[in-house]
């Protein structure tokens, strides 16, 4: 079987900018993959490739087996979409809004009616149904952008910034939402917020100046960061130095980072798990060992380390 | 409905959901009623016909025309609902067609609302109701030319304000071509057949004769074809400029 989102040497040129270059992808149905890159990395313009909103430069696009350039309506009839930055007819309602787009996505009658009741319950929108789109605050526009991308129930789900603007309460229900929905259907989310990339999706993938630069789950990335498997450790103030002093000696350690005055920091040489060697050293060497802990590795510093010389490449 | 009716629907919602259609048609009916009392001296003709009122026509549309037109895709850039409705199963076409239709229906909604001036001529004299007809369905056509230039001007630009006077340009020159003294400047030194062509490209040509009562099919053709081009340009327009 073929992936739902089928991406081959995707490429977009505005004017003499390359802002995507080269990227090849897949999301299989049961994914949600976490797009990833710092501001201007070619995110939204990717996913409006995907969309079929912007035409690519050269590459291919395949929603269901089906070219979105060949056959643009059969693909998009499969495909939510919330746009960046939630664009929405100003003038309209909520409830107009969503009766046009069911309308539009082939929705009738008593169908029309639950499905949208359905959905307006789900993102609670009842309250605010019948107000002018353009007096909403910001993260209700957001909320009603988000409704229409699952309306019709779509098999492939692309979400720029879904949280952006929603309060904290809002964004769990959105990360359970897309949780609740992942099982079949193909999800690209594209984030900022790199805890809901370890809350909620399944795949990352991290581009910097349109280049696909690390492409893994969370935990397979996080394994690259230079704290992973790192061990923090926790003496008392007298013997912290004493340990700070004697650690690097180790051929098996890589360095040893002082915190504070008593909390050391174990890079480990090669990126191994050396928890218990430095367990069974204070144990020999008589510390009084208060907290021991080793550290998966901190997305972020991964995102850092990727996106920085990537840009210094360029 | 089908999509293309659901376009429509919306489109047409959206005049109304403004204060700016009520304007529009209170303008456009008061503005006729100037024209056609006392420009057109309607009373003082002494014949029972919407000649005078039909005449201003060409003059009215040029402003209020493009002022229709100029939000139906400029807005939609400027808000970036453009991407929500070209990334909706919508064809090209159906937004395009769509857009323009609604904007000719409220435009249609705005002439039938000036049938008291029918009933007044009836009531005062013995009109051919036949040409009366036959200037309605001018009118109608013209408008939609109109209409058709200012939907494509208005996917040219973000801004409505540049839509419209650009929009206001093209049609006075397509009208213009037209004019007597206009031709004249043109005759002795090029040829007639080329002096012949411009003519034949103004609305006022066209215009005229239908409202005579003269219903020719080129004249028809000439309206359709335009209205044709221009929505076939708005097509490409939209297309090149929807990612800027
Ligand atoms: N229509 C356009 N014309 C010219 N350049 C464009 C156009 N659209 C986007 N760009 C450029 O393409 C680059 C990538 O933009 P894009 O919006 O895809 O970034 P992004 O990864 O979504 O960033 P962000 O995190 O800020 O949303 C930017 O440098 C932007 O200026
Ligand atoms: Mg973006």
């Amino acid at each position: 079987m073929t992936a739902l989102i089928e991406i081959q040497h995707l490429c977009k040129r505005f004017g003499a900018s390359k802002v995507v270059d080269d990227l090849t992808f897949q999301v299989d149905r049961g994914e949600v993959l976490g797009f990833l890159g710092p501001n201007g990395a070619g995110k939204s313009t990717t996913m409006k490739m995907v969309t079929g909103f912007l035409t690519p430069t050269s590459g291919t696009v395949c929603i269901g087996g089906q070219s979105i350039t060949e056959k643009p309506l059969q693909s998009r009839r499969q495909i939510g979409y919330l746009p960046e930055g939630a664009p929405l007819y100003a003038d309209m309602t909520p409830a107009a809004l969503l009766d046009f787009v069911a309308g539009i996505r082939g929705l009738r009658g008593e169908t029309k009616r639950q499905r949208i009741a359905d959905v307006v319950s789900r993102i609670q929108l009842g309250d605010v149904l019948n107000q002018r789109i353009d007096t909403l605050s910001k993260g209700f526009k957001r909320r009603v952008g988000l409704a229409q991308a699952i309306l019709h129930d779509p098999q492939v789900l692309i979400l720029d910034e879904p949280t952006d603007g929603l309060d904290p309460n809002q964004k769990q229900e959105v990360r359970s939402l897309i949780q609740e929905m992942a099982s079949d259907k193909a999800i690209v989310i594209s984030t900022h917020i790199l805890e809901e990339v370890e809350a909620v999706c399944s795949r990352a993938l991290i581009i910097a100046n349109g280049k696909l630069v690390a492409d893994g789950t969370p935990q397979e990335l996080e394994a690259r960061s230079r704290y992973h498997n790192a061990v923090s450790l926790q003496l008392s103030a007298e013997q912290a130095p004493l340990a700070a002093a004697r650690l690097p000696q180790l051929d098996w350690i890589d360095s040893c980072q002082t915190l504070d005055n008593r909390t050391l920091l174990i890079f480990p040489e090669g990126g191994q798990s050396v928890i218990r060697a430095v367990a069974q050293l204070a144990t020999t060497e008589g510390w009084q060992v208060e907290q021991i802990y080793q550290q998966g590795g901190k997305l972020d510093d991964v995102f850092r380390d990727l996106t920085d010389t990537a840009g210094a490449r360029s | 409905m089908n999509t293309l009716g659901i376009i429509i629907k919306r489109e047409l919602a959206g005049y109304f959901l403004t204060p700016v259609a009520y304007v529009f048609i209170v303008i456009f009916l008061f503005l006729n009623g100037i024209f056609t009392f006392y420009l057109g001296g309607f009373f003082d003709s002494g014949y029972a016909s919407l000649q005078p009122f039909f005449e201003f026509h060409p003059f009215l549309y040029l402003f209020l025309m493009p002022a229709v037109a100029m939000r139906l895709w400029a807005e939609e850039r400027k808000s970036g609902t453009i991407e929500l409705l070209m990334t909706l199963p919508v064809s090209l076409w159906q937004a395009v067609v769509g857009k323009f239709l609604a904007a000719w229906l409220f435009t249609a909604v705005a002439v039938a609302l000036t049938f008291p001036m029918w009933i007044t001529v009836s009531y005062l004299g013995d009109p051919d109701h036949g040409v009366i007809a036959a200037g309605y369905l001018g009118s109608l056509l013209m408008a939609g030319s109109y209409l058709a230039i200012g939907a494509c001007i208005s996917a040219v630009t973000k801004n409505q304000v540049i839509a419209f006077v650009v929009s206001v340009m093209i049609c006075f020159l397509l009208l213009i071509t037209g004019f007597p003294s206009t031709l004249e400047v043109f005759t002795g030194w090029m040829p007639d057949l080329l002096v012949e062509t411009l003519r034949s490209f103004s609305f006022l040509t066209h215009f005229d004769a239908i409202t005579r009562g003269v219903v020719e099919i080129k004249d028809m053709v000439f309206f359709l074809s335009m209205i044709l081009f221009w929505l076939y340009a708005n097509a490409v327009v939209v297309e090149l400029k929807k990612a800027g």
